[in-house]
């Protein structure tokens, strides 16, 4: 809803740069695609060709033959849902504290939150590796989950902060009135409000874990146990080497679950962040 | 409207504000404990160990040596090597994407058909996991099969290169992906940031027949300049610590070009177990961003003073 009037030869420049993204941002996810439906011989050819003349599924049936993606799936799929669903249940009545109240805790919270996002993994990832090794959790998925929930939780508050400012203070200062105690308020009126908020916290934390790479690679040593992108990183030889049909074709599978929930849940996430950058 | 429930509860005397206290360490107890054990208590011991000659596989105990790893990594060229690969490679990723971010977002903010595919796609960066993208990026710069010597030699621009093992093209072919893996957070931080612009501003500049770029300089970039700064040097610092699409991308090479600190660190770690040196390692990079982060809330002090 543009009120500024713009002129046709700066229309025309607009819609230009506009193509000019759209190609830069596309591109590499289109061939990604393309290469992962491409049989061999269209592999091998000297001019590639963004259409697949064969289209084939040969790809992913060998990327199933060469590495255990489906129990590399499920071990993503465990440690993702754990760890999204513990985060954002300790996360959330911390949120709350941290957007109602302005204790020096409240304080510290978010001073904590913004600080955490300066630290280099390596220097947490070291001694997490030894107290995890002295308690015999390495190579273990409870282990990662530890270490997932703690990492998701900087940006679990972040976003539901942003949620419980959205809900308006007016309406628990209501309910106090009608006498309904404190925790009363926040189950009956707060919570249902922020349910969806919480959905989507759930969601993105999800995402993040599904995606991480950086502790799987440390702390899970053997095929048995470890995540999708780190047997995904397996299909890459020692020198470089890859077969690169069954490697895109496991890579676009990999990125299939976060697509599809980033879809469904795209408006809030950047929903939660225009609130949270706007407020502060 | 904060403000307001601020005032009004500081108005309800002590009482009732302890009272929130008691409440609120009981809903903050869930999360503060994994926070203490987990995060800030690992990064103090981390802290530690850089003082330390800690090594996987050792069997005497862990000895207290000060400042021998500092000085060690004071001589280590090859740490100092990555160091600048790693403001190189951080600056030529945050300067760019927030340039063309803000290019994005200014487009995405006009009224234009197409718009919304614009806004569907740029999700897909953000959606990724990081080795995917890296990936992704090794097909297209593929010497053989990949689309972009095709395309170069489509427009009669020369022949194939091998970009990522190429000594010189290696760091420039992966800050290209870097810029474009987080083009989407950049882009919706800077749209929300323009939303957030009151349009009568606008509207008055128009009237007063400011230019295009007079309005974006004197209604649009105010408003948008503390969400710019914040993304700005959050990017900066998330570049920097960055690891998994590097090592997906290059691993470090070719001969070292793209090795960033993190990168680094963790071979000195987990592969030559160096825990006391890689905390050390750690420390200098924490330092560093401390630094960075000082200048980035005196920046934003000042800018809350104009307002």
């Amino acid at each position: 809803m543009s009120t500024t009037r713009t002129s046709k030869p700066a229309r025309a420049g607009q819609y230009l740069a506009l193509l000019g993204y759209l190609v830069f941002l596309a591109f590499p996810f289109l061939w990604l695609i393309s290469t992962a439906f491409k049989p061999p011989r269209e592999l091998a050819s000297l001019h590639p060709t963004w259409i697949p003349k064969d289209p084939t599924l040969a790809n992913f049936r060998q990327a199933f033959d060469e590495q255990p993606l489906l129990r590399a799936a499920g071990n993503s799929l465990i440690a993702a849902v754990c760890a999204a669903l513990i985060a954002v249940a300790i996360a959330t009545p911390m949120a709350y504290v941290m957007a109602r109240h302005r204790t020096l805790l409240a304080r510290a919270a978010t001073g904590w939150v913004v600080v955490s996002q300066a630290f280099p993994f390596v220097l947490v990832i070291i001694p997490l590796f030894l107290v995890l090794k002295n308690l015999g959790q390495i190579n273990s998925l409870p282990g990662l989950i530890m270490v997932y929930v703690v990492w998701s939780l900087p940006f679990a508050l972040w976003m539901l902060v942003g949620y419980v400012r959205a809900v308006p203070t007016e309406l628990e200062e209501a309910a106090a009135v009608d006498g309904a105690g404190k925790l009363r308020t926040l189950v009956s009126v707060t919570a249902p409000l922020l349910a969806p908020g919480i959905v989507a916290t759930v969601l993105f934390a999800f995402i993040t874990a599904w995606n991480e790479f950086f502790f799987a690679l440390v702390l899970l040593k053997t095929p048995e146990k470890q995540t999708l992108p780190v047997v995904l990183t397996h299909f890459i030889g020692a020198e470089g080497a890859a077969d690169l049909g069954p490697l895109a074709a496991a890579a676009f599978l990999a990125t299939l679950p976060s697509l599809v929930i980033f879809a469904v849940i795209q408006k809030r996430i950047t929903g939660g962040m225009l609130t949270g950058a706007v407020k502060s | 409207m904060t403000l307001a429930t601020a005032t009004k509860r500081s108005a309800n005397g002590a009482s009732a504000r302890r009272g929130a206290d008691h409440g609120a360490w009981f809903l903050v107890l869930p999360a503060l404990i994994p926070i203490l054990v987990l995060s800030v208590g690992p990064l103090l011991y981390g802290i530690t160990l850089a003082f330390t000659d800690s090594q996987s596989g050792r069997t005497e105990p862990t000895e207290w040596i000060g400042l021998l790893n500092f000085q060690d990594l004071l001589h280590d060229t090859l740490f100092w090597d990555s160091f600048r690969i790693g403001l190189l490679w951080a600056v030529g990723v945050t300067v760019p994407q927030f340039l063309l971010a803000l290019g994005l977002a200014l487009l995405l903010n006009q009224n234009l058909r197409f718009r919304w595919l614009a806004r569907s796609l740029a999700i897909i960066p953000w959606a990724m996991p990081e080795v995917v993208v890296g990936i992704m990026w090794r097909l297209v710069y593929n010497p053989d099969a990949g689309v972009l010597n095709e395309t170069l030699s489509d427009l009669g621009l020369g022949d194939g290169r091998d970009w990522l093992t190429g000594l010189s093209t290696a760091l420039p072919a992966v800050i290209v992906v870097g810029i474009w893996a987080g083009m989407p957070q950049t882009t919706v931080a800077l749209l929300a940031g323009l939303q957030n612009t009151p349009r009568e501003l606008h509207e008055a500049a128009e009237m007063d027949g400011a230019g295009a770029w007079r309005r974006f300089r004197t209604v649009t970039w105010p408003a948008l300049k503390p969400v710019a700064l914040a993304i700005t040097a959050l990017n900066f610092i998330w570049n920097f610590n960055s690891f998994a699409l590097v090592y997906v991308l290059t691993n470090g090479g070719p001969g070292g070009r793209t090795r960033l600190p993190m990168l680094f660190a963790y071979e000195e770690a987990f592969r030559y177990g160096q825990f006391g040196y890689a905390a050390a390692m750690g420390c200098v990079m924490v330092a560093v961003i401390s630094v960075i982060l000082a200048f980035y809330l005196a920046g934003r002090l000042r800018g809350g003073d104009e307002k």
